[in-house]
């Protein structure tokens, strides 16, 4: 194992965690201005990932699809907000995670019948093929290169659009107290929807870019749904910069235990038990490290809301 | 008093129609709904057709979606077994859901045939005479890579698999027959879709092949990301990631990937031919090797049907261990524990009139089978 | 979170209330069905009713912990799955007539109910007074999540841990004995899950009713006052977690036998959803509530199925359909509302 090897490997785990972080950063947005779960969330990647991969092979354009992935789950995302989610914002946490479970699953089976049962075809566009020497690692994928810078841009966007825009500035305020800013003339109900659909465009924009890289078939969004709320408890929910710091934590803490752990318990045990034990250990990691945190910092590491 | 009135027509149709058989009633259950829904809808649909091709009127087909859930699969046995009293049951895709169903239902004197499914356990110490397996024992396919690794002159190959007992069966399997020395060996997690680490370990390895089991999706995931990764070390796998079900969605990163298989639609036959063609006519796709499954398992049956009735248990299934049935693999039969003794292919993913396929470019293993067999007590 | 609410009413009123009569209904129906399908010799009907009857355990338990002490547990497939595991290993080891540890003391397995059913709920409580002790830490939605977790942790060690069969489970061959009776018949083993299911109706019962139940409510209700009043909501919360796992991990005890099997789908997170979804389908905090939710799910699971492919759809939309505009389940149309909230 060379120095080389591990510092590749934590450049991985950050690549990961960084798609995490695409994934996370909708549902803490959601979950901080409107109080709301969405176990949907992950329905909404699906949506942008298959959108995306059918646009791109009507038109043969990528860039075609990962915008209309975007746009795609934006519009399901202000949809669903319109027609259900709207209703569950004063409901206890009970209800939403009932009701976006069934969401769940009318969104699953609903993509099948439009799209069938087969996995879809997407793949990177050409442009972003290939490698490039990287310091210290001869060959990285530069599709990967890219989904880092992209998440990087979400995050600053984020950070801008809730600081210095005057939308960010309705939104803080609906934050802090709904009943207020609603008594100075905004309209909350509005306010809402944009914010649910900001959330789903940042979902369905992970899931074109990521989908890319994996594979687009119905249910596609449940592991990373998971991991996602793994991110946003950890980092406290609510707070964006949580999310990222929290997406990064995990996204090495896991790749690192996986591949790190068996080399570890070799030193141990004999080769076959540890390469099954430290299997199963590096997949119960992050569970670990999550009860961990909350049982020092019940509310996360940056916790947003009171 | 139902039991009775079934035996009295079944008496009459005997008289009447001249033919010693009552309708065969057969429940499949399969897994028609979320991941991993394709393989269950082709073995159905290869099924259905051999019935469609062969018109068969006596046997009656009952199929049922298990959403790959082992209880749901339970309560579905029970119920082609208790209300609907079926003579056999078919069609499971999984291991975990077969090992819910078949040691139970065998016991209580139904029938199985496995389209798919071939757990170890059931091939060894669990065997059973109510339980045939028309596809291939877990293994068989990865034991087949291993033939081949070696016939490649491969010395140095990486494996990985999920860690789960499939995955860990795969590797055992690849490793009862490959010869050379392991560059790593790897266990990732069930479900995992990212592959860096992975890859980035195979690059540093300095392998010179790499096998690996990784079934729906994830092998997807991890083809896409090993064509883009500049690794260019060869890569092989069972059939079960190079399935025609799934080789569209990989695309052209799968195009040269050397992988085993019991059938190819290229095998040169009269009835591999009439399957290919009728599949391709009743439902628009190519069929793949599920569906070859499906195929086969519904010809099994109606040829044991041919011989013998199936309220007689014994003779009926002498009938279905004799396999008197053209498989589309070609050579067919069973073995000692019910598990076929069979030829396993090599096939390489090419690109035929635009539309990505499988290739047969060899045999990996002649008459092979499985290595539990001799842990089954039956003879 | 905190609901504003006073205890459910329906537990010690005497005169019969429009939800008692609904719940004699309920459980009338469910002994009858069986018994009438058991005379027509159509077992089939007859496992169905234990599976709802299993299921409706599971959801006292975790209405126990949700209805009275306003803990929304997301993880509540981990009893399920110990509960079915317990049973699964103890099978396995007396059929293969092993032990199960040899050390410090010698532990073998056993194929007797009763006390399979102990181990079980023990097993269950230790693991809850972990889980808890940890969770309860937390509250809203990080104790959705951090419960989430601990199961998630649980179900990939038990796809990965080859001892038990890994993904692939463990058979349970013959189904395990009780004294006196045979519980490989169908409707014996349906009438012991009904009064199994009568004793944890019963005892969570008496205890929302105790000095216990009205402390815990409290605790739902407004920790503070609970705290001025001298009690430390801590350790209350967490005897209602322990009980609540106990209750759902016998469930999960019954579930292997029912289906002579065990593996890790027990503990996927789908299954804690599901027996969430029969507490509200049912109804929250409604003592017979989970009869009904586990009823319709398996119904609505059984028959929709039957009728179509996309059958997850329609019990998606059904679903919505109840949280959105059935505020308070199923009993809750019924009966009317028992809470105030």
């Amino acid at each position: 194992m060379t120095a080389a090897l591990i510092f590749e490997q934590v450049l991985n785990g950050l690549q990961f965690g960084l798609t995490l972080f695409l994934m996370a950063a909708g549902l803490t947005l959601v979950f901080g201005v409107m109080g709301l779960i969405n176990l949907a969330h992950g329905s909404l990647y699906m949506v942008g990932a298959f959108c995306c991969a059918w646009i791109t092979q009507q038109t043969g354009s990528f860039w075609l699809g990962l915008g209309g992935g975007v746009l795609g789950a934006a519009a399901a995302g202000a949809l669903i907000e319109m027609l259900v989610i709207r209703r569950l914002y004063d409901r206890d946490h009970l209800d939403q995670v009932l009701a976006t479970f069934a969401l769940i699953l009318i969104f699953s089976e609903g993509t099948r019948m439009v799209f069938g049962s087969m996995p879809l075809y997407l793949n990177i566009p050409a442009a972003l093929g290939g490698t490039m020497a990287l310091p210290g690692v001869e060959a990285y994928p530069v599709y990967r290169l890219f989904i880092i810078l992209a998440a990087l841009a979400v995050a600053l966007l984020l950070y801008l659009l809730i600081s210095k825009t005057r939308l960010g500035m309705r939104i803080r305020a609906g934050e802090s107290d709904r009943e207020m800013i609603a008594a100075l003339g905004v309209d909350i109900k509005t306010l809402y929807t944009i914010v649910f659909a900001l959330g789903a465009a940042i979902a369905g924009l992970s899931g074109a870019l990521v989908g890319a890289l994996r594979s687009v078939q119905v249910g596609m969004g449940e592991p990373v749904l998971i991991l996602a709320f793994v991110v946003i408890v950890i980092g406290g929910i609510g707070s964006i910069k949580g999310a990222l710091i929290g997406s990064i934590l995990i996204g090495l803490v896991d790749t690192l235990g996986r591949i790190f752990l068996p080399v570890i318990l070799k030193f141990f045990m004999e080769n076959a038990s540890a390469n099954s034990i430290g299997a199963a250990l590096s997949s119960m990691l992050i569970y670990l490290m999550m009860a961990g945190i909350l049982a020092v910092k019940p509310k996360g590491l940056f916790n947003a809301t009171n | 008093m139902k039991k009775l009135v079934s035996a009295g027509v079944a008496a009459l149709l005997c008289c009447t129609a001249g033919v010693a058989q009552a309708e065969v009633k057969i429940g499949m259950i399969t897994t028609l709904s979320g991941g991993g829904s394709t393989l269950g809808i082709d073995v159905r649909d290869g099924f259905e057709l051999a019935l469609k091709q062969a018109g068969a009127s006596d046997v009656k087909l009952l199929v049922e979606d298990d959403a790959r859930k082992p209880d749901v699969a339970k309560k579905l046995a029970d119920k082609f077994i208790q209300k609907d009293k079926v003579d056999i049951l078919t069609g499971i895709i999984w291991s975990n859901l077969a090992m819910a169903v078949v040691p139970a239902a065998t016991r209580k004197g139904t029938l199985y045939i496995s389209p798919n499914a071939g757990p170890s356990a059931l091939a060894g110490k669990a065997c059973h005479e109510n339980y045939f397996n028309v596809a291939w024992q877990n293994d068989n396919l990865h034991e087949a890579m291993g033939s081949h690794a070696n016939k490649a002159d491969y010395k140095k190959t990486f494996i990985l698999a999920p860690n789960y007992p499939a995955g860990t069966d795969a590797l055992k399997g690849f490793k009862r027959m490959y010869k050379g020395e392991l560059a790593g060996e790897l266990f990732t997690k069930l479900g995992q879709d990212d592959y860096a680490a992975e890859i980035a370990q195979i690059r540093a390895s300095g392998a010179d092949s790499v096998f690996f089991f990784l079934p729906g999706g994830m092998g997807i995931a991890f083809m896409k990301q090993y064509a883009q990764s500049g690794v260019d070390v060869p890569v092989m796998g069972p059939a079960f990631s190079f399935s025609q079900d799934i080789l569209p969605a990989i695309g052209d990163a799968a195009l040269g990937v050397a992988n085993s298989s019991q059938w190819g639609k290229d095998i040169e036959s009269e009835v591999n031919a009439k399957f290919v063609k009728g599949f391709k006519e009743a439902y628009g796709r190519l069929p793949s090797l599920y569906a070859s499954q499906g195929y086969d398992a519904a010809n099994l049956i109606l040829s044991a049907m041919e011989k013998a009735d199936v309220s007689d248990k014994d003779d009926f299934r002498a009938a279905l261990k004799e396999a008197d049935f053209a498989s589309v693999r070609g050579d067919f039969k069973f073995g000692n524990n019910n598990h076929p003794i069979q030829d396993i292919y090599v096939r390489e993913v090419v690109k035929e009139d635009g539309q990505i396929t499988n290739k047969i470019i060899g045999v990996a293993i002649k008459g092979h089978q499985d290595a539990y067999a001799s842990k089954c007590r039956m003879k | 979170m905190q609901r504003t609410d006073t205890a459910p009413k329906s537990i010690n009123m005497p005169k019969l209330s429009r939800e008692t009569v609904v719940n004699i209904a309920v459980m009338a129906i469910l002994l009858a069905l069986p018994l009438w399908a058991s005379s027509i010799g159509e077992d089939y009907y007859v496992n169905l009713a234990s599976l709802i009857t299993i299921f409706a355990i599971a959801g006292v338990g975790l209405n126990f912990a949700i209805g009275q002490g306003g803990m929304v547990s997301f993880g509540h497939a981990a009893f399920f799955g110990i509960g079915g595991y317990t049973t699964g290993i103890a099978a396995f080891h007396s059929f293969e007539e092993t032990l199960f540890m040899a050390i410090p003391f010698a532990i073998s397995g056993t194929n007797q109910m009763l006390i399979i059913w102990i181990v079980a709920m023990v097993i269950c409580g230790i693991a809850a007074l972990a889980i808890g002790a940890i969770s309860l830490r937390t509250e809203g939605v990080y104790f959705i999540m951090i419960t989430l977790a601990f199961a998630q942790m649980i179900y990939y060690f038990a796809i990965s841990w080859p001892t038990y069969g890994g993904e692939d489970g463990l058979s349970i061959y013959l189904r395990n004995e009780l004294p006196m009776v045979d519980a490989e018949s169908a409707l014996t083993f349906f009438l012991v899950c009904f009064i199994l299911l009568l004793g944890a109706i019963f005892v969570s019962a008496r205890l929302s009713g105790s000095r216990f139940g009205a402390a815990l409510g409290t605790a739902r209700m407004n920790e503070t006052r609970l705290a001025t009043s001298g009690i430390d909501p801590f350790p209350i919360k967490l005897t209602g977690f322990v009980i609540s796992a106990m209750i759902t991990g016998l469930a999960g005890a019954l579930f292997a036998e029912l289906n002579g099997f065990v593996g890790p789908s027990m503990l996927s997170w789908h299954r804690s959803g599901e027996i969430m979804v029969f507490v509200i389908l049912g109804g929250v905090g409604r003592l017979y509530g989970p009869v009904i939710g586990a009823a319709l799910f398996v119904l609505l699971e059984t028959y929709i199925g039957e009728w179509t492919q996309h059958w997850q759809l329609l019990l998606g939309l059904a679903l919505l359909g109840v949280v959105l505009f059935a505020r308070g389940g199923v009993m809750g149309m019924i009966a009317g509302r028992a809470r105030h909230d």
